[in-house]
């Protein structure tokens, strides 16, 4: 079997981050990148898949030039390859330009199966799986807590709020899963010095057929107009109880609309 | 690990391995040291997780499984694990010990047998030198091994075993000759050996998530094909295991020291008293400084002796002067992180009174600080 698995780098979530005050978009360069948190759990089921299975897994990263960290963290877990898709004119693109691209790199590679994770900790717009499986005409199967492959279909758990429903399909198909799925492998020392011996095809716009139009800031459909900073956390509200403390509290919540 | 240190690093996979070994450090030791200290629990599992990582074979060859690590690299992935938890970084040492005689003096047909499971991950080792009655003059211990067919039978206990109890095989240094330190012969004993048991475990003042016990050897009955090195070379063998076992230590100290020196700087950021954090009042603030000019010196000192030993150059007098100061500045800065938080560093709430007693033990294994001495002023004289 032949699983492709979507990678993407993203700022660290737990360091300060900012906005680029021109581009409005978060400026990378100020930040650690790495792999996007949820996409562990994609590589590791595609890991997964292909022990169980057979097959090769390859991984594919869109990104700036030099955001090589994701993809490395992928090969050092002992994906096989990796395809890195980088062109400045990519610089930009919004979940719909994204996923274009992408469903472009995907047609320059044979797959049965596609994973990712459902969300990146940066945008967390969770559309680009949707937007993919629709691109590329195959079936989606959105947040998958667990993924069962027989030959040729696919049985996966969606993760819902009230519990989870079962999907099948047919293969080939885009899969994105959820944190609950498995539990993200360490790479191993080895797998790091193997890692660097990897097959790595680095790919432009030109080289993926990718309509430079269609993609970066120019080519999106949405536009951030403008931004602002989060404020500060406020010190909040003291209430000394003095016999109508319990009023005063349920008053706060139903403001709050808690209850 | 700051920018400076990566920039020294020798080659890309020690600044992967290294992150690896942060990566790890944070995740899976961080979050459960203190709970396992207090509960004197042995992280097994956690060794594990670090075996199947790689990191329990890190300097032997690539041959047998190990990771080819010179120790100016792997040395630092001690020193890291033991920042975040002496008995882990400390129990990677221990191991990585025990696999030295079979690695530097087994045959090849032993090493091919032996070798690859020891440094694989799943196995853990300990190392058997000290005697109740034999510590320091270890050439005088009394473990005796009788050759019986092809099996030796060894009685005796060994003490002070980290790991006793805990670990898959032991590296027994035992009496099969005269009295001294020719007499004395080097076997590996697996576990399940029948006569080989461990006592309770010792109850400490620090490390209390380390097992130490007394090992007993009661008939064992131990193969003589577990031999490692010939009869009578065993003393060699374990003088030359401890050079690089107090490199280890030197290491594990460093580690310590950095954890202690990082929350009393941390603490004494955010502290005010009279109108200014109290890492400005130069009372602490040249306390402080000490702190980081002990670590810088510790560190710098046991990479040089590690260094001369990757090139295969003698560095018993660096390993012992680097075990030494290491570990006596270790101690030093527990002492001194626990008066920069003042009385809240008194109390439990607080990771730095942990250190205090954790750095004790450093002045005392593998050699306390006074043989450390003795081999220096030893190594003067000739």
């Amino acid at each position: 079997m032949k699983i492709v698995v979507l990678v993407k780098q993203v700022p660290d979530t737990w360091a300060e981050k900012r906005l680029d005050p021109d581009t409005l978009t978060v400026d990378r360069a100020s930040v650690d990148g790495l792999i996007n948190e949820m996409d562990e759990f994609a590589v590791e089921e595609a890991l997964q898949l292909a022990e169980k299975h057979g097959g090769e897994v390859t991984v594919v990263c869109m990104g700036p030039e030099g955001a090589t960290d994701a993809y490395k963290k992928a090969l050092q877990m002992g994906v096989d390859k990796a395809v890195f898709l980088t062109d400045p004119a990519l610089a930009g693109s919004d979940a719909v330009g994204t996923s274009y691209a992408l469903a472009q790199v995907l047609g320059t590679l044979e797959y049965d199966l596609v994973i990712l994770g459902s969300e990146a900790s940066d945008a967390r717009t969770s559309i680009v799986p949707a937007l993919l499986a629709e691109r590329l005409g195959l079936p989606q199967l959105t947040f998958a807590s667990k993924v069962e492959v027989d030959g040729t279909s696919i049985k996966i758990n969606r993760q819902t709020d009230y519990g989870h429903d079962v999907v099948e399909a047919g293969l080939p198909a885009v899969v994105s899963v959820v944190e609950k799925i498995n539990e993200p492998r360490y790479p191993s020392f080895k797998g790091i010095m193997a890692a660097k011996k990897k097959p790595v095809q680095t790919l432009d716009a030109a080289a993926a057929a990718i309509d430079t139009a269609r993609v970066g800031a120019v080519g999106s459909w949405s536009k951030v107009l403008d931004a602002t900073v989060t404020p500060p956390r406020s010190k909040g509200t003291i209430v000394t109880d003095e016999g109508s403390g319990g009023v005063e509290l349920a008053d706060f919540l139903a403001t709050k609309k808690f209850v | 690990m700051d920018a400076a240190r990566r920039a020294l690093l020798p080659t890309e996979e020690a600044v992967a391995l290294l992150d690896l070994t942060t990566e790890l450090a944070e995740k899976e030791l961080a979050p459960r040291v203190s709970e396992y200290e207090e509960a004197h629990r042995f992280p097994r599992e956690l060794f594990r997780v670090l075996g199947r990582s790689g990191l329990l074979g890190l300097p032997y060859p690539e041959q047998y499984g190990g990771g080819a690590q010179p120790y100016e690299v792997y040395l630092q992935v001690v020193e890291e694990l033991s920042r975040h938890w002496l008995a882990v970084g400390m129990g990677v040492s221990v191991h990585t010990l025990s696999c030295h005689a079979l690695a530097h003096y087994g045959d090849e047909r032993q090493k091919e047998r032996w070798l690859p499971d020891m440094v694989g991950g799943e196995l853990l080792g300990a190392y058997c030198l000290s005697e109740p009655a034999h510590g320091s003059d270890a050439a005088h211990l009394g473990t005796r091994a009788v050759l019986d067919g092809d099996e030796y039978v060894v009685d005796g206990t060994k003490a002070w075993i980290t790991h006793g109890g805990e670990a898959d095989f032991y590296t027994v240094l035992v009496r099969t000759g005269e009295h001294g330190a020719r007499g004395i012969t080097a076997l590996l004993a697996d576990a399940q050996t029948p006569g080989l048991s461990a006592a309770p475990p010792e109850r400490k003042m620090g490390l209390r998530s380390s097992t130490t016990a007394q090992v007993r050897l009661e008939g064992a009955r131990i193969a003589a094909e577990r031999r490692l090195g010939a009869e009578g070379q065993g003393f060699a063998i374990a003088m030359d295991a401890l050079d690089a076992g107090r490199l280890g230590i030197a290491a594990c100290a460093v580690g310590l020291a950095q954890a202690a020196f990082d929350a009393a700087v941390s603490y004494a950021r955010d502290r005010v008293q009279f109108g200014k954090p109290i890492i400005e009042h130069d009372g602490v603030g040249f306390l402080l400084a000490d702190m980081a000019t002990r670590l810088e010196v510790g560190r710098a000192g046991y990479l040089a002796a590690a260094r001369l030993r990757d090139l295969g150059l003698p560095f018993t007098r660096q390993a012992a002067a680097a075990k030494l100061y290491c570990t006596d500045a270790a101690m030093q800065t527990a002492i001194d992180a626990v008066q920069v938080f003042g009385g809240y560093g008194y109390t439990t709430d607080f990771p730095v009174e942990r250190y205090l007693r954790e750095a004790k033990v450093l002045q005392i294994v593998e050699g306390t600080n006074q043989i450390q001495r003795r081999v220096i002023a030893r190594a003067l004289v000739r």
